[in-house]
């Protein structure tokens, strides 16, 4: 089990730089979740890890040790792949055992590590089978087996899931989980859903245009996030970005003559300057109230099982209320412990005390 | 009284596939039945008014009792052997080679593929020339490495090897062909899936690239195995059979017996032997192809 260390990693493809000056440190024994839009890098920069491309400027290093030149069967790492690439001509125990032949392993030890991943993964029954034969979960289960029975420096895994139904996703995340957990394995994985970053990751690696945007656990990046886009593509129904202005009595929401006058979040600068922002807030933190209420219009509503969910216009913007406990008042209120300001120029998120 | 709709249907069927069906009865099955029939008989299509004497399987007895027979049997078998063995090699190294894109790759393939599209009496013809043990272009190679001109044609052994020569120089291309696409086809994640699970170049060749080339690569055994085993111009045009009769091979041996002198009995009784020989070959193939695609 190693600790990668990216250091100021670049890949760049003609003109356009895939990864920008990424730099990052994963932890022994961390998972890792590179989460962003896709062609923003994240798989790039997973397949730099793996050798399979190479880096144009920049380090990486396994435990301080730089592996940028060596091939990928020399560094010994695995990888899951989003398309399922097993053998076709192996059946599955041949499969998993790939590695190991190709490494020359002694038939000692290939038995004993058959037996521990046939039990982990329960892939008993599955040894004799050919892969095609499988469907795709019980096919990424064995890419799985496959990628641990080296017991690797890292496991890589570049949307292993992407190509699962819905149903069994679910299964298979939670598994992964427990198995990571289970063998301690610095692990790296590369999705475009925040759903798998959200429930797997000790960190998650917010990426965008090839720059990282934010690094941070789950559920800080969730309460906590550095820009628009962290706080737009974390989080589902998305965050409300409501353009406002400083005025006398607080912030002046655009399109409206509504004034916000919960301003505790806000530098003193930002009002001083007058500047335009940004006021985020999550669906979650929009409450509905009988009275005392911004005076918002609910234009549209339905419901989940117990979750509400509405929409009201604050002049042309559109935006989204997730009440759950199924209130059922008709004026809005945003909880102040919501409320984040950003700069509506840079996108950066503007904080107390602190001035870029 | 009017016909059901599904009588209708079966007849509407059999019209649309008779044409078909009697080419196929008129162009495969009488043939078929026709040569069987001649090989049980003593015949001569020269000399009809002799008529037809059935013999039984006196033709077969007659040719399985002849040395000179056997000693076809024997060349074929050395050449199918050396032919599909060398262009199988050679053609999966230079498939293997030109699989990647390359500058120039594209002209090269081409020129490569010429020698497949001449006419096999052609090669046949060309390569005599360049046997030519006197002014002949292999000889002058030979020469300018020192050593003495060889009579290619003019020898047993060596006939064996010249016609094996110019066998593979028309036809490597061929299996190059089929196994560049068969390569072509493997996908790329599949590559790097071995390389990150630790597997050298040389182990990926054989564990990965070529089981995976398997099926294709057999049917160009196949179809090189059948093609080989039923050679006759290429060697008509390159040695006529000599020295002597030591390259003639089986289907030589049909050739002149039913042409030259017109045994029309011994020579379909021949063609019978030749056909379930090859028919056997195939079968051994078709079914090992049939196990590999089973599981995939």
């Amino acid at each position: 089990m190693a600790e990668i260390t990216l250091r100021k990693l670049s890949v760049r493809f003609g003109q356009c730089a895939a990864v920008d000056d990424v730099s990052l440190t994963i932890k022994q024994g961390e998972f890792v979740v590179y989460l962003g839009p896709s062609g923003c890098g994240k798989t790039t920069t997973l397949r730099c890890v793996a050798g399979l491309e190479q880096a144009s400027s920049g380090d990486i290093l396994f435990d301080g040790r730089r592996v940028n030149g060596l091939s990928p069967s020399r560094r010994n790492i695995a990888m899951v792949f989003q398309f399922v690439s097993l053998y076709p001509h192996l059946n599955v125990r041949e499969n998993i055992l790939f590695p190991l032949r190709a490494r020359g392993v002694p038939a000692r030890e290939i038995a004993e590590r058959l037996a521990w991943v046939t039990e982990v993964f329960d892939l008993g029954a599955e040894l004799r089978r050919y892969t095609r034969a499988l469907p795709p979960g019980a096919r990424q289960k064995v890419a799985l087996a496959r990628a641990i029975i080296r017991r690797p420096e890292a496991l890589l895994l570049d949307e292993p899931l992407s190509a699962i139904d819905e149903q069994f996703r679910e299964d298979m995340r939670w598994e992964l989980g427990r198995l990571q957990r289970q063998i301690g394995v610095t692990t790296i994985y590369v999705t475009h859903d925040q759903r798998e970053a959200m429930s797997l990751a000790d960190r998650i690696v917010l990426m965008n245009d090839g720059r990282i945007v934010q690094t941070a656990p789950p559920n800080a990046i969730w309460r906590d996030p550095d820009d628009i886009f962290a706080a737009r593509f974390i989080g589902s129904p998305s965050m409300n970005l409501i353009p406002a202005l400083p005025v006398e009595s607080g912030l002046r929401l655009a399109g409206s003559q509504v004034v916000l006058d919960e301003l505790r979040g806000v530098p003193d600068w930002v009002l001083a300057q007058g500047r335009p922002l940004l006021v985020g807030i999550r669906p979650a933190h929009v409450d509905l109230v009988e009275t005392d209420g911004l005076p918002f219009q609910i234009e549209h509503n339905y419901s989940v099982g117990r979750e509400r969910y509405f929409r009201f216009r604050i002049g042309d913007l559109v935006c989204q209320g997730a009440d759950p406990g199924g209130a059922s008042g008709q004026a809005i209120r945003f909880r102040p412990e919501g409320l984040l300001f950003f700069d509506s120029g840079s996108g950066r998120r503007l904080r107390k005390g602190v001035r870029p | 009284m009017s016909l059901s709709t599904k009588a209708v249907e079966r007849l509407t069927i059999l019209g649309l596939l008779s044409p078909t069906l009697l080419i196929l009865l008129f162009m495969v099955a009488f043939p078929f039945v026709s040569l069987i029939f001649y090989s049980l008989h003593a015949f001569s299509a020269m000399r009809p008014a002799r008529g037809m004497n059935p013999v039984g399987l006196g033709n077969y007895e007659f040719l399985l009792s002849d040395p000179l027979l056997w000693q076809n049997f024997v060349f074929t078998g050395k050449f199918v052997l050396l032919c599909v063995v060398i262009q199988m090699l050679l053609g999966i190294f230079l498939g293997h080679r030109l699989q990647r894109n390359f500058r120039g790759r594209d002209l090269l393939f081409t020129l490569l593929m010429l020698p497949m599209m001449l006419s096999p009496v052609v090669v046949g013809f060309l390569w005599k020339y360049m046997y030519n043990s006197e002014w002949g272009l292999v000889n002058w190679f030979v020469s300018i490495l020192g050593f003495d001109k060889i009579d290619w044609l003019g020898r047993a052994d060596a006939a064996l090897w010249a016609a094996v020569v110019a066998d593979t120089w028309m036809w490597t291309p061929f299996i190059a062909l089929l196994a560049t696409a068969a390569f072509r086809g493997i996908p790329a994640t599949i590559y790097e899936a071995a390389e990150v699970d630790g597997a050298s170049r040389c182990y990926i060749f054989f564990r990965v690239t070529l089981p995976m080339a398997a099926p294709v690569l057999a049917i160009a055994l196949i179809i090189r195995l059948i093609d080989s085993f039923k050679q006759y111009d290429l060697i008509l045009a390159l040695t006529g059979g000599g020295p002597g009769s030591a390259t003639e091979t089986v289907s030589f041996a049909v050739a002149k017996s039913a042409f030259t002198y017109f045994y029309t009995g011994e020579a379909a009784a021949l063609s019978v032997i030749l056909l379930l020989i090859i028919i056997g070959l195939s079968m051994i193939l078709v079914r090992h192809l049939n196990r590999m695609s089973e599981r995939r």
